[in-house]
């Protein structure tokens, strides 16, 4: 299990240092960061100065190198829109992105899981039929029409939920507004997160009934049949235990991918976090802020991926005992 | 003849016909592509004709309400285009953008698939490359590439050259779901006896590759490609959506959806709402027939 | 004697796309109390789904579409599935084929003897426990205590096997129906596996079905014998009788195929032709195209019949 953590934290650190790397030529192209400590009204001959004394004349690797030192301390450059470190712009922005993320998730656990389950153990009621149809749709519907709809309908027609924003936020420890503390906080969560959720509620629920089907077709379900457990015991304990290893492996990535769709999602509901600032940040051209947004949820993927690997480690006995001698 | 019948007596037809969702939804699938395909002859009116645009017409609504126009059955859009005109001509978009991104993504991701099944050295570089783009979602790939070449290129020129651009992006972005499937099934085609005869007899490694391995991976080839198409007019109306894929003048389906979205307030639904089922309908039709070709081709879930 | 078991007149079918396959034809069949019977015949012979339906667990979409299964004077294939499942794993217990997948990889050995015990009887957690090891031990499992508390993979075949066989044990069944208990273990683990089971059944006086393709294992191991062919038996009767005179031309055909009987020529019999496929066995006798002796009388089907020889055989040119 050690020399399975260590590697695992290893292959995690060479991704960063590739993303970084991207990251930092996406910057040194196209980037200016004369423009991002000064705004645009300075003569050339100002700019060729500062250029010098920020170091931006030095060789392409040696200012990465200073780049991924600075990365490490946290300072990933200013934006020059906010006129703010971006550090500091992305960390007011996460705690919204973050929660819309966690609630997005419960809703996606919460419901796949005995959805899926039940329509692998009775595959062919009508229940199971109905969830499976809806289901594709879900899968056929493009994250930000699922919001406009919700918009539509519980904004425009029946006015009962406010269409876009945070609501009332309330600040904890100092730093994280929180919208899940105050009734009209959660009032603005409900249709951001439904819709955030649509896009993964119906994969997992595909993914954990036909990982749950294929666990009932094996031999030792079918042993356990034939010892005369009662179906809950062989359904909850012998199939869904099974199921569970490869749901977390993907399952864990796919939750890491919603913070993709954050993108979508905050955008049509004007939400104030991470990832309607990276869009907002786009059509700016603000660099500095784009490029640190790129290795800020690069390094959450790999924080989760690197997570779900290890977790995996540890629900699997045979990884387990391998790496225990 | 002989051919004819043989083909009505495979299990394929047997079972398309015996399965209504997989017959109704080809029916819906061939009817959009014939609209798509031929919306110059049959559309009626050109949304790209400026000259026979009214701004006079502007948000109208839909035949059936009281203040439709018999002239524009599902209504205009904010600058006047007919509804219905402007949706044939960017869903023509939408599935050559999907079509294209797909071949290219199936281009990369064979030869990529290909190399690192079958000459070790390069497999632990090429996976990783696929399981990192994978494990970051091919969207989010998508969107930074998007990103990344509007910076480029700036706004207006990106927009110039947006369908190629767009293929190109989306093609980049999700090519590897083609690299691990192809990969899996030549791991297990050289297994087999007749790849180790082959190399006796002394062919090529390239010959070995193209003319014996290829082959056999083109059936899981084919499973994922419906999906895949499906993901790239998804992939491709998000972009658009984000206001980095096709223009206002040249607009696909979700660029449609994304300039209806504003009106939506004032209770002009129809500018979005239209265009939002044309694409969920196309979309949900090419991934049930792509379900119903994987539960084919895979018949032990299909007695299940 | 008394009978444990009595299978009559049992037909399974297997409904696809609209045609109908019968996997088990008519088939009767008894054990009596502490026999051991072997059913013999190649794969897909419908030997295995037999032996499912007698516990009515035949893998979709198989049914039984007629007969009667009475065990213990009780007519089980009627039963509720409530009822059924109190006979499974309690009354009657199987052992599977292969134990690198019979046992469930993320639960231990004991969860997974424990739980069986459990789902027959209320007794406390000394008294299972007490069962487990009692039983682990009556395997030849070494120190069985620490073995409780470890995952399948830890096992080797050969143990994996002696564990289910143990989990067989755990609630005195009266018949137990091993599937082709040896066919995946190495040559020299099948016997010893085969002894095991011998000897249990004898300590413990229950009833043996032993499903096997392997003439030499079940000639060992059984006192009487079935042959299967194309879902019919073909014959029936005492070990000894069946072994040393067979008189149905498949039975004589597979053990002309065993090494150690084949004629002085060096060369083994072969039965000519394969096995038909459930969708295309012949009307009439099943085994009629690969038949030397095969005349115009097999194209109607032959009963299973006491011949001359003492056994039952199914064929109109055995007298």
């Amino acid at each position: 299990m050690f020399a399975f953590t260590v590697r695992r934290i290893a292959q995690a650190i060479l991704v960063m240092l590739v993303i970084s790397f991207i990251g930092f030529s996406i910057k040194h192209s196209f980037g200016d960061p004369v423009r991002e400590l000064v705004g645009e009204r300075v003569t050339p001959q100002e700019r060729s100065e500062i250029r010098e004394k920020l170091g931006l004349n030095d060789p392409f690797f040696i200012q990465y190198g200073r780049f991924l030192k600075s990365a490490v301390h946290g300072d990933l450059g200013r934006s020059f829109f906010f006129k703010k470190p971006v550090t500091e712009v992305i960390l007011a922005k996460a705690p919204a992105t973050l929660e819309l993320v966690f609630c997005a998730s419960l809703i996606v656990i919460g419901l796949s899981v005995p959805m899926g389950i039940y329509a692998a153990i009775h595959p062919k009621r009508l229940l199971s039929r109905l969830i499976l149809g809806i289901s594709i749709v879900g899968v056929s519907m493009p994250v930000f029409l699922t919001a406009i709809l919700l918009i539509y309908i519980f904004s425009v027609e029946l006015g009962w939920l406010p269409s876009f924003g945070r609501g009332e936020t309330v600040r904890l420890f100092g730093f994280w507004d929180s919208g899940l503390l105050t009734w009209d906080g959660l009032r603005h969560l409900i249709m951001p997160s439904i819709a955030l959720s649509s896009i993964m509620l119906p994969l997992f629920i595909r993914l954990i009934r036909s990982e749950m089907m294929e666990v009932l077709e094996t031999e030792y379900v079918k042993f356990a049949w034939a010892k005369g457990l009662k179906p809950r015991r062989v359904w909850y304990v012998h199939a869904f235990k099974n199921t569970l290893l490869p749901v977390i492996t993907v399952g864990g990535v796919q939750l890491g991918i919603m913070v993709a769709f954050t993108i979508l999602t905050e955008t049509v509901f004007q939400w104030q976090g991470m990832g309607a600032m990276f869009i907002e940040s786009v059509s700016r051209a603000d660099t500095a802020l784009m490029v640190s947004y790129i290795v800020v949820v690069g390094f959450i993927f790999v924080v989760v991926n690197t997570m779900v690997d290890l977790i995996y480690g540890l629900v699997n006995p045979t990884v387990r005992i391998a790496g225990r001698k | 003849m002989a051919f004819l019948r043989k083909i009505q007596r495979s299990d394929f037809v047997y079972y398309f016909f015996r399965d209504p969702i997989a017959y109704i939804s080809f029916g819906i699938l061939l009817v959009l592509f014939v609209g798509a395909f031929a919306a110059p002859l049959i559309a009626p009116h050109n949304p790209y004709d400026p000259t026979t645009i009214d701004i006079m017409d502007s948000e109208l609504p839909p035949v059936w309400a009281s203040e439709g126009s018999a002239r524009f059955l599902l209504g205009t859009d904010d600058m006047g285009r007919d509804m219905l005109s402007t949706m044939l001509y960017g869903m023509r978009i939408s599935i050559l953008i999907g079509l294209g991104a797909v071949l290219l993504q199936a281009t990369i991701g064979i030869v990529v698939g290909l190399l690192s099944g079958y000459i070790k050295k390069l497999d632990a570089i090429l996976m990783r490359i696929a399981d990192v783009q994978l494990s970051f979602s091919t969207y989010m790939i998508a969107i930074f590439i998007g990103a990344t070449f509007q910076m480029m290129f700036g706004v207006a020129n990106y927009e110039k050259i947006a369908a190629p651009l767009l293929i190109l992006i989306i093609g980049l972005a999700e090519w590897p779901q083609y690299a691990r499937t192809v990969r899996a099934s030549v791991l297990a085609e050289r297994r087999k006896e007749y790849i180790e005869a082959a190399r006796i007899i002394g062919l090529s490694r390239l010959r070995i590759m193209w003319r014996h391995i290829l082959p056999n991976t083109l059936s899981p080839v084919l499973v994922i490609s419906t999906v895949q198409v499906a993901n790239a007019i998804m992939s491709e109306a998000a972009l658009s959506f984000l206001g980095l894929g096709m223009p206002q003048n040249k607009p696909s389906l979700g660029s449609l959806i994304t300039s209806g979205f504003e009106y939506i307030f004032s209770g002009t639904w129809w500018i979005t709402i239209f265009p939002g089922i044309l694409l969920v309908v196309l979309i949900l039709v090419i991934n049930l027939l792509g379900d119903w070709i994987r539960d084919y081709l895979n018949p032990k879930l299909y007695k299940g | 004697m008394d009978k444990l078991l009595a299978i009559n007149n049992l037909n399974v079918d297997f409904t696809l796309r609209s045609t109908t396959l019968r996997a088990v034809n008519n088939v009767s069949l008894s054990v009596d109390k502490g026999e051991r019977l072997g059913i013999v015949g190649e794969s897909g012979a419908g030997k295995s789904v037999l032996g499912f339906s007698i516990i009515n667990l035949i893998s979709k979409p198989g049914r039984i579409a007629s007969g009667s299964v009475l065990f213990q004077g009780e007519e089980i294939s009627s039963y509720s599935y409530e009822q059924m499942r109190q006979i499974r794993g309690n009354r009657i217990s199987m052992i599977f084929q292969d134990p690198m997948m019979t046992l469930n990889p993320v639960l231990t050995i004991g969860d997974q003897m424990r739980e069986t015990i459990n789902a027959h009887a209320s007794m406390s957690a000394t008294d299972v426990n007490a069962i487990c090891l009692e039983k682990l031990r009556k395997v030849y499992i070494p120190s069985p205590e620490k073995r409780l508390d470890q995952y399948p993979h830890e096992f080797s075949g050969g143990m994996r096997q002696r564990i289910i066989i143990a989990i067989s044990l755990l609630t005195n069944p009266s018949l137990i129906i091993a599937d082709e208990p040896t066919t995946a273990l190495d040559v020299t683990i099948q016997a010893e596996i085969m002894d095991l089971l011998l000897e249990l059944c004898e300590t413990e006086h229950m009833g043996l079905i032993l499903i096997t393709h392997d003439l030499a294992v079940v000639s060992q191991v059984t006192q009487r014998i079935a042959v299967m062919y194309a879902g019919s038996i073909v014959e029936l009767g005492a070990t000894e009788e069946l072994i040393t005179n067979p008189q149905h031309p498949y039975t004589r055909g597979l053990l002309g195929a065993l090494p150690q009987r084949a004629s002085g020529d060096g060369r083994l019999n072969q039965i000519p032709g394969v096995m038909p496929g459930l969708a295309k066995i012949p009307e009439g006798c099943s085994f009629r195209n690969r038949c030397s002796l095969a005349a115009d009388i097999c194209l109607t089907k032959p009963l299973l019949e006491r011949k001359s020889s003492g056994n039952q055989v199914a064929c109109h040119m055995v007298k």
